[in-house]
């Protein structure tokens, strides 16, 4: 398996880290309600075909990365670096 | 301050096995620079190198600044961080002088020999170059310099694991060539 860093390149599984879901980057708000708290930190989905998450460049660049793949064929269909995501949304 | 004295971490001499030579290599000021949101290019700028783009090098006299990351360049064998008050405001200067070891390889196996090690393919690769990569499960920051021929940085805590596993490798891919 290779993951595309949008700094390094093309590069083998074994220099990421993975972390979890991509539902980790749209942390609720500080005062909401519980149920969405439990939803944030426990509750996933698992789908078969196309799912989000989130990988570290540990062992490369530095970068966090949101991985847009699919679990059913394997593909690799986007890599995008979270800082970028957060530029736009800071710019909007 | 006291007067400390600088030691190398190995103090190693020389090995060659089939033609490839593992060295330690004389220890340069390693300064890290983290420009600030923006300040990359104004960065170089003041250092006269051009801020380095991802996987890249650049050269100016005795001093390169090495891609080593996300908004993250070291300048290496260039002015002691203490006389960069230039880049006050413009980047977080960090001394790494005494935290890497330095090592290179070089001769023709070089690339076999790396291959084992660090999980890209170097065949190819050409002055100006650099990786953030592993070499197994250590990080490191390995520098292009020619043909056959590397330079490799790791943490200076690990460099005798450093060493160990790259002569392991050297004497593996010996043993292939009879
Ligand atoms: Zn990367």
């Amino acid at each position: 398996m290779r993951l595309t860093c949008p700094l390094c390149g093309p590069r083998d599984r074994r220099e990421f880290y993975y972390y979890g879901a991509a539902v980790y980057l749209d942390r609720p708000a500080a005062d909401a309600p519980p149920e969405a708290w439990d939803e944030y930190l426990h509750l996933r989905d698992n789908p078969a075909g196309v799912t989000q998450d989130l990988w570290y460049h540990e062992q490369g660049c530095g970068s966090w990365l949101k991985v847009t793949r699919n679990t059913v064929t394997h593909e690799i269909l986007a890599v995008d670096a979270v800082s970028a995501a957060d530029a736009a949304e800071e710019a909007r | 301050m006291p007067d400390l004295i600088a030691k190398p971490a190995l103090g190693a001499v020389a090995v060659t096995h089939a033609g490839c030579t593992l060295a330690e290599a004389a220890a340069l000021t390693i300064t890290a620079l983290a420009p600030f949101p923006g300040q990359a290019a104004a960065v170089g700028a003041e250092l006269g190198l051009a801020f380095p783009a991802p996987n890249t090098v650049s050269e100016g006299g005795a001093a390169r600044l090495v891609w080593a990351g996300r908004d993250l360049a070291f300048l290496i064998g260039g002015a002691a961080p203490e006389r960069l008050a230039a880049l006050n405001g413009l980047a977080a200067v960090t001394d790494q002088s005494d935290a890497w070891v330095t090592l290179t390889l070089t001769g023709p196996p070089t690339v076999e020999v790396l291959a084992r090690l660090v999980p890209l393919d170097l065949r190819g690769t050409a002055r100006g170059q650099v990786f953030r990569t592993g070499l197994g499960h250590m990080p490191l920051v390995l520098i292009a310099e020619g043909a056959d021929s590397f330079t490799l940085m790791t943490f200076r805590s690990m460099a005798r694991t450093a060493w160990h596993e790259i002569e392991e490798a050297m004497v593996k891919v010996a043993a292939r060539s009879f």
